[in-house]
């Protein structure tokens, strides 16, 4: 059996708890991702995927249900514990590639690590100049995010996403705002490294010529899982 | 990137180079104020300096007199006011009681550092057809020069005073149009008259003292003004200047002479220090506070700015307390490099206003005293203000719910 990275037992979510506007927008979810899976979330606008995985990537709790991460149930950790685990097992990438724009390319994939570290050693920097070099950016490494094409910044924010040797990336729409054949060259960059490093995916997509490269699809439907 | 530099110190840096026009007005809102701040407190330092310079060379720190002559009202027999008006009498030339007694005592006071007896009077110059009203010290120069610094004011001539010398003041000498060398016929009171060699011209700064005052030896005061063996007044120096009071009191109750000290005589000069001192504390606490909320209206805006930034540094690990420093840190950068600026905006100012402003005969105003501590404390300051001043807006970019952040 393979070993398994996420698992979503029940997990309900709700806006605005306790207020008169309190709508629930994610019902008894069940979900279980294994090492090395890479999974695309469709699902209509409004049906919660976002939200979904906001809560996989432990930047916002469930109201109800449990969460685990490598079998650790996340319910029972604090804060400092769950933005530990975040930073170390899990990479991020928006549909807005969301560098920081005080710092070059390299340096926005060093950031973690050094968020990490606290000092930018020379190893960070090498790492983020192999991860570059994944990526095929090594030419624009030196570029601040607004010098850089749409795909080249959504690079980026893969081989940052990347940084820590993450478990798990979560993708929320990543390409989203790229043009077609952009948006093909992000995804099998994507693809190419779950192959090589067996890194697990979750990726949120509108496009269903993508989702169907995907292991499995996963749609999601009023908050509701439908498959 | 510094490999030295940890995370938060880094960002920090970044964010304010990156914000450039903001910081850029920052700084220089808070550098105008610190400079005030400098400017101002170096400026009344100078001046407080050079007043404290001049008083102390120009006045023994504390002076003996004979105990004050006090006038009582009138009473008859029943214990009533017969009349309750009275004056003052005039206070007559009257020498010290045992004075060479008083004298030895303070010689061996150790808060005492120098002793001079004097004797004062006043007395009229005459040469030729003129004649001027003038004011008679008679001194021993080896420890009077001590107190009151004769030798540093000569502006003709020398300092010295045999018992036929006599050292005026540079206005005299133009009143009585006498030049150095000069024989000068000194008239008291009483009638009897000596006649004396100018050895020396001073200046002593003021136009009322250059026209009055005149030093001569003790004995020849001592016989012109009919006091043989007597003294007016015993000038000390003391060890502490800002003790003189204390010390004036001491002597005082020991001994029965008035004395009167360099703060008791220069009261005013302590008021107006004080109002001076008061004031300057009031600006500096509202320049803090103006600095404070500078500072803390930029990084308001700034932590609303880099809500994205935020909320993806936490996505990617960062912790509340790292991104709070990151803004603490900006804070504190902020004041420390305002203070730099203010600190070269000051020293600026005050060369410039130390090189326009001068005194009615050219010289300095004020020399420029430019002490370590005042730049360091100021600094300091600053940079406590700027952390102080960051701390809202570091807590709102602590507190950034990272899911709202991201969605911007
Ligand atoms: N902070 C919030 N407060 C209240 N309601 C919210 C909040 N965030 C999301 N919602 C609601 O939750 C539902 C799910 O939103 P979510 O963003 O997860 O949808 P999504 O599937 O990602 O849609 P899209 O494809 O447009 O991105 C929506 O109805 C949305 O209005
Ligand atoms: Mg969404």
């Amino acid at each position: 059996m393979a070993e398994e990275i996420l698992r979503l037992e029940r997990v309900c979510k709700a806006y605005n708890v306790g207020l008169p506007s309190e709508t629930e927008v994610l019902h008894d979810i069940d979900l279980r991702l294994n090492r090395g899976q890479f999974l695309a979330l469709t699902g209509p606008s409004g049906s919660g995927k976002s939200t979904l995985l906001n809560i996989v990537g432990l930047l916002d709790r469930p109201t109800s249900g449990r969460l685990f991460i490598k079998g650790q149930d996340t319910g029972l950790l604090g804060d400092a514990a769950i933005t530990r685990l975040r930073g170390h097992t899990i990479g991020f990438v928006f549909q807005d590639h969301h560098l920081i724009s005080a710092f070059t390319a390299q340096e926005n994939v060093m950031m973690p690590l050094l968020v990490d570290r606290g000092f930018p050693g020379a190893d960070i920097a090498a790492r983020a100049g192999d991860l570059m070099e994944r990526v095929g950016l090594v030419k624009v490494a030196g570029n601040l995010a607004a010098n850089m094409s749409g795909g080249q910044q959504q690079r980026v924010a893969i081989a940052r996403a990347l940084a820590m040797g993450p478990d798990l990336v979560l993708a929320d729409e990543p390409t989203g705002n790229l043009d077609t054949k952009s948006a093909d060259s992000v995804f099998e960059l994507m693809r190419q490294v779950n192959r090589e490093s067996g890194t697990s995916f979750l990726m949120v997509t509108h496009n269903l010529d993508l989702a169907r490269r995907c292991d499995r699809i996963i749609d999601v439907v009023d908050g509701r899982i439908n498959s | 990137m510094n490999r030295w530099l940890p995370f938060e110190w880094i960002a920090a840096v970044r964010f304010l180079r990156e914000g450039r026009m903001q910081t850029l007005f920052i700084v220089t809102g808070i550098g105008i104020g610190v400079g005030v701040i400098v400017f101002m407190s170096a400026l009344l330092t100078g001046l407080q300096a050079n007043f404290l310079k001049r008083v102390l060379t120009s006045q023994p720190q504390i002076q003996l007199l004979p105990p004050d002559q006090i006038a009582r009202p009138l009473r008859n027999g029943l214990g009533e006011f017969e009349s309750a008006i009275v004056q003052r009498p005039s206070q007559r030339t009257i020498s010290i009681d045992q004075w060479p007694k008083i004298r030895d005592r303070m010689l061996a006071d150790p808060e005492v550092t120098v002793v001079s007896p004097t004797m004062s009077g006043s007395a009229l110059a005459v040469r030729g057809d003129a004649n001027r009203a003038i004011a008679i010290s008679g001194v021993e120069p080896a420890s009077y020069f001590k107190i009151v610094k004769i030798p540093d004011y000569i502006v003709a001539g020398e300092a010295r005073l045999t018992s036929d010398d006599i050292i005026i003041g540079t206005e005299l000498a133009k009143d009585l149009g006498a030049n150095l060398g000069d024989k000068l016929r000194v008239q008291a009171a009483s009638g009897s008259a000596v006649v004396l060699k100018i050895t020396g011209v001073v200046d002593l700064g003021n136009k009322g003292p250059n026209e009055r005052n005149t030093y001569v030896a003790l004995r020849t005061a001592q016989s012109l003004l009919g006091t043989i063996g007597g003294v007016t007044t015993i000038d000390l120096t003391v060890r502490d200047i800002y003790a003189a009071e204390t010390v004036a009191a001491r002597i005082q109750a020991s001994n029965t002479v008035q004395a009167d000290s360099w703060i008791k005589t220069n009261a005013q000069f302590f008021t107006a220090i004080n109002a001076q001192q008061t004031s300057n504390t009031l600006i500096r606490v509202f320049v803090a506070l103006s600095v404070a909320f500078g500072i803390a209206a930029v990084l308001v805006v700034s932590v609303i700015q880099r809500s994205k930034d935020i909320g993806i540094l936490r996505a990617m690990g960062a912790s509340r307390g790292q991104v709070l420093r990151v803004f603490l840190i900006q804070g504190g950068l902020l004041g420390f490099v305002g203070a730099l600026a203010g600190s070269l905006v000051g020293v600026a100012g005050l060369v410039y206003w130390h090189s326009i402003v001068k005194q009615a005969d050219g010289s300095e105003l004020f020399p420029l005293v430019f002490e370590r501590s005042l730049f360091v404390v100021t600094a300091i300051l600053a940079t406590l203000t700027g952390l102080l001043a960051a701390m809202f807006p570091a807590l709102r970019a602590a507190k950034l719910d990272p899911v709202e952040a991201i969605r911007g």
